[in-house]
């Protein structure tokens, strides 16, 4: 059996989870601390 | 040191430098360590090509599991000394952990295919790692349900704690059940994985750990951003 398909599969599936988590943190992160400077800003 | 970093004011003025120099180092080691596992180690007599797995699937157990101790420790922080940052901390933890244990499930089911010839057996350590997912998506279920109702977050901080027994269970599932899963070859002390295939996955578990640490000061800092912008609309309203 040919194990590089699984490999790669694996690895895929490794980088779209963290890839995704870490953008979508970083996004999250990103709005909220624009917004919470917005605000402060208007004071 | 917790009480010092429990004044959101200072822990930010910590969190700020040190969110990307966590996520980039571990980001540059991870990926050096997934290239030599892919390209510079020899296969395994025994496992052949599919052993290059195990140099994510490590990490991601060792994190799934890493989790849940970093959570049940800020629980543990937030149900003796209340502080609101430990709450936060878990809250920043809980979805990371069990993205790490699921990376884990899927990753194991893809190496257990070529390898053992099947992608799932109720194996005591396949079997309890499942459970350590489920279990992170109860606590963030309860933990939501608690915020939601106004509770003061002491239920889901004791389910945190609770949840560690599973641990140990993990730990010596393949001492206790010798069903599929191989036993631990690797500790802190010592292993038995040859130099020669062992170093990416000394490059991929504190990679892997940096970027996890990074993450969760991301989610860390949008829960604080978000509470200011609250408390500020609140002050505005009144």
């Amino acid at each position: 059996m040919n194990h590089w398909p699984f490999i790669l599969a694996a690895y895929a599936v490794v980088i779209a989870g963290v890839g995704g988590l870490s953008l979508a943190s970083w996004l999250a992160m990103r709005s909220a601390e624009r917004a919470a400077d917005a605000l402060r800003d208007r004071k | 040191m917790i009480h010092a970093l429990a004044n959101p004011t200072r822990f930010l003025k910590i969190a700020r430098p040190l969110t990307p120099i966590l996520f980039w180092s571990g980001l540059l080691l991870a990926l050096v360590g997934a290239w030599g596992g892919l390209t510079q180690t020899p296969p395994d007599y025994l496992q052949k090509e599919s052993v290059r797995i195990l140099y994510i699937h490590v990490p991601s157990a060792w994190l799934g599991m890493g989790g849940w101790s970093g959570l049940a420790i800020a629980c543990f922080a937030f149900l003796v000394w209340r502080h609101p940052l430990a709450n936060l901390a878990a809250r920043a933890i809980a979805p990371v952990g069990a993205v790490f244990a699921v990376l884990c499930l899927i990753t194991g089911s893809i190496w257990g295919r070529p390898t053992w010839g099947t992608w799932w057996e109720w194996d005591g350590r396949l079997t309890s790692m499942l459970l350590l997912f489920f279990i992170y998506i109860a606590w963030i279920a309860l933990e939501r349900a608690d915020r939601e109702r106004g509770g003061d977050g002491r239920i889901p901080a004791l389910f945190g704690v609770a949840g560690t027994v599973l641990l140990p269970v993990i730990r010596y599932s393949v001492v206790w059940w010798q069903t599929l899963h191989q036993g631990q070859s690797l500790t802190l002390t010592q292993s038995s994985i040859d130099s020669t295939m062992l170093w990416p996955l000394l490059m991929t578990l504190p990679g892997f750990s940096l970027m996890f640490g990074g993450i969760v000061l991301m989610r860390m800092r949008a829960a604080l951003a978000s509470q200011r912008v609250e408390a500020r609309l609140r002050r505005m309203a009144a």
